[in-house]
């Protein structure tokens, strides 16, 4: 029982190993702010079920690429943009959106798996892209990581109104004449791009945790668009650099301290939400009656 | 011909016709769909202040017309111009009004950032805080009712707490004409009555052009000028007691039509629901009077 415990949480050297795994933190933070950002777009776009979809084929992209030696990180792009570009073009309804991803989905999972079965390397790395990794994230891939980041960052800040315009009120923005199909577009590509990035962290079967749990956390406290993206990126934050710092001396992956974090980050927020919708309730039946008499 | 509600006795139907400016106008437009003709050699010129409902069968195409007039939806033939000026898309002069369809739980809006969405909503870059949008902000939501609810989500608002956020969106662009798809759809009596005084009150107080389709012109029939009346491919506009007749209808159609004026409501009954005779929801103007 200690055995298993100290294989989760030993915090021994502590010190030493937060110097080695700086880069994985400055990762974490960085992976936070697109999360935070892009998940808001992906709740009010409706679009979880697609993130998953995209994650799975990154995974797909990510084991050819190791299996061809083009690179896992340029696999996983590769995939996730591809994945992205086809729901975007396809599915432009939500119920062929859904049929797609849908179609999608095992049909990436099983081609990474088998790309993954024919790679000769260590099983440790490919087990990493599923479930994320364990080791450090060398300079190379964390500037990689950051400049792609500070394209998903920028490319949603410039459209970040006619996109929230076309996603909760397409017919009225689309009469406004927002080009709504372009950023449907334009939005898929950015979000295979944050999906490519979220899975060389966290591994393709947890990227919701980070690209949509946050953000749902986010809106059961608030609706105002200022304060849902700004608790979204603070919740997504702490998820990633605190899951981490608990992970760094363990032999565990960081993938489930994060995805723990981001589950109770989201309970909490709910629990938040119904007491205020109690008190809410009765003050608001409380002002209908005053109202009434 | 004099059965109105009692409640039509103040607004009532303008015996003259509008003189206002005209702000739209359509001349000889057709729209043909392959072998299918909408409507073709439609004339029809709003002018600032005029309500015209536009009624019709599914399938006559109602919304087609107001595709047309957004832009969306290039026509067969014929012209149509806005403010003396050929159609173009996204012009903020036009105010959109949908049917109502009810906001989830997963949009960060509240009340204002709806309304917000009207002025600024089109606009690229990162939107900047500014005293002067939050005040136009708030005097769109005194104009439409809706301050005490202003900071309230959407999400949890009623389907015409709604609606009448979209009337402020609507009027953020200082639109001169306004186009209503259905915007009682599924909206319990008393809001399809507050909603529509608020449209007829904003394009009094404002001299807006109003197009209003609608599948019931009861709840407007108080308020309108004149009636658009799209079926089978063809069209009668006129006052509301020039075009809602028995004869008018049935000549119209092609087939016996009774028109039923009885406390204040139009009936219809007997007019095919779709021209086309494909399975539509039978909830057209020939049974939309019979729901209260």
């Amino acid at each position: 029982m200690t055995d298993i415990w100290s294989q989760i949480f030993n915090f021994a050297n502590y010190g030493e190993l937060l110097v080695l795994l700086q880069n994985s933190i400055i990762a974490g933070a960085v992976l936070g702010l697109v999360g935070g950002l892009i998940g808001v777009f992906v709740m009010s776009r409706d679009m979880a079920f697609a993130v998953h979809g995209i994650s799975e084929l990154s995974f797909a992209g990510a084991s050819a690429g190791l299996l061809f030696g083009v690179g896992v990180v340029e696999g996983s792009i590769i995939g996730s943009i591809v994945a992205a570009a086809l729901i975007g073009l396809l599915g432009s309804r939500a119920r062929d959106r859904n049929s797609i991803i849908a179609v999608l989905m095992p049909f990436g999972l099983g081609l990474g798996i088998l790309c993954l079965t024919l790679y000769p390397g260590r099983s440790a790395n490919k087990f990493g892209l599923l479930t994320g990794q364990i080791v450090a994230v060398d300079n190379p891939r964390l500037n990689s990581l950051i400049a792609i980041s500070i394209v998903v960052v920028i490319g949603l800040a410039v459209v970040w109104r006619p996109l929230m315009f076309s996603s909760v009120d397409a017919d009225v923005a689309s009469a406004r004449g927002v080009p709504t199909r372009f950023l449907s577009l334009y939005f898929m590509l950015l979000l295979g791009l944050a999906v490519a990035v979220s899975v060389q962290i966290v591994g393709s079967l947890l990227v919701l945790s980070i690209l949509v749990t946050p953000a749902a956390a986010a809106l059961r406290l608030s609706s105002s668009p200022v304060i849902v993206p700004l608790l979204s990126t603070i919740f997504a934050v702490v998820s990633l650099v605190g899951g981490i710092l608990l992970a760094l001396g363990g032999s565990v992956p960081i993938s489930p301290y994060v995805t723990t974090i981001s589950f109770l980050i989201y309970v909490v927020c709910r629990i938040i939400a119904s007491r205020r919708k109690r008190q809410g309730n009765s003050r608001r039946s409380a002002l209908a009656r005053r109202v009434q008499s | 011909m004099t059965s109105f509600s009692s409640a039509a006795a103040s607004p009532g139907v303008p015996a003259t016709p509008a003189t206002g400016e005209p702000v739209l106008q359509l001349s000889g437009a057709s729209l043909t769909f392959g072998a299918r003709t909408l409507w073709s050699g439609l004339d029809l010129t709003v002018r600032a202040g005029e309500f015209i409902a536009v009624i019709g069968a599914n399938g006559s195409g109602k919304t087609s017309l107001l595709k047309v007039i957004l832009g969306q939806q290039q026509l067969s033939a014929g012209t149509v111009d806005f403010l003396g000026e050929p159609i173009r898309r996204g012009n903020r002069r036009i105010g959109y009004i949908p049917q109502q369809k009810l906001a989830d739980d997963g949009v960060p809006l509240r009340a204002r950032d709806l309304v917000g969405l009207g002025l600024s909503g089109h606009r690229f870059g990162l939107p900047l805080p500014s005293a002067a949008r939050r005040h136009r902000v708030d005097e769109l939501l005194a104009a439409v009712g809706a301050t005490a609810y202003g900071n309230v989500a959407v999400s949890t608002l009623s389907g015409g707490e709604q609606q009448r956020l979209r009337v402020g969106q609507a009027l953020a662009g200082d639109p001169r004409l306004l186009l209503c798809d259905e915007p009682l759809l599924s909206l319990d009596l008393n809001y399809q009555r507050a909603v529509s005084e608020l449209i007829d009150q904003q394009r009094r107080a404002r001299d807006l052009g109003v197009l209003f389709v609608t599948h019931d012109i009861n709840p407007v029939l108080d308020m309108v000028d004149r009636v658009l009346y799209l079926a089978g491919g063809r069209f009668r506009i006129g006052t509301p007691d020039e075009v809602l007749r028995t004869e008018v209808l049935s000549e119209l159609y092609g087939s016996p039509i009774d028109v039923i004026r009885t406390r204040g409501r139009v009936i219809v009954v007997g007019a095919p629901d779709s021209a086309h005779g494909h399975h539509d929801d039978v909830r057209g103007t020939n049974t939309g009077g019979a729901a209260s």
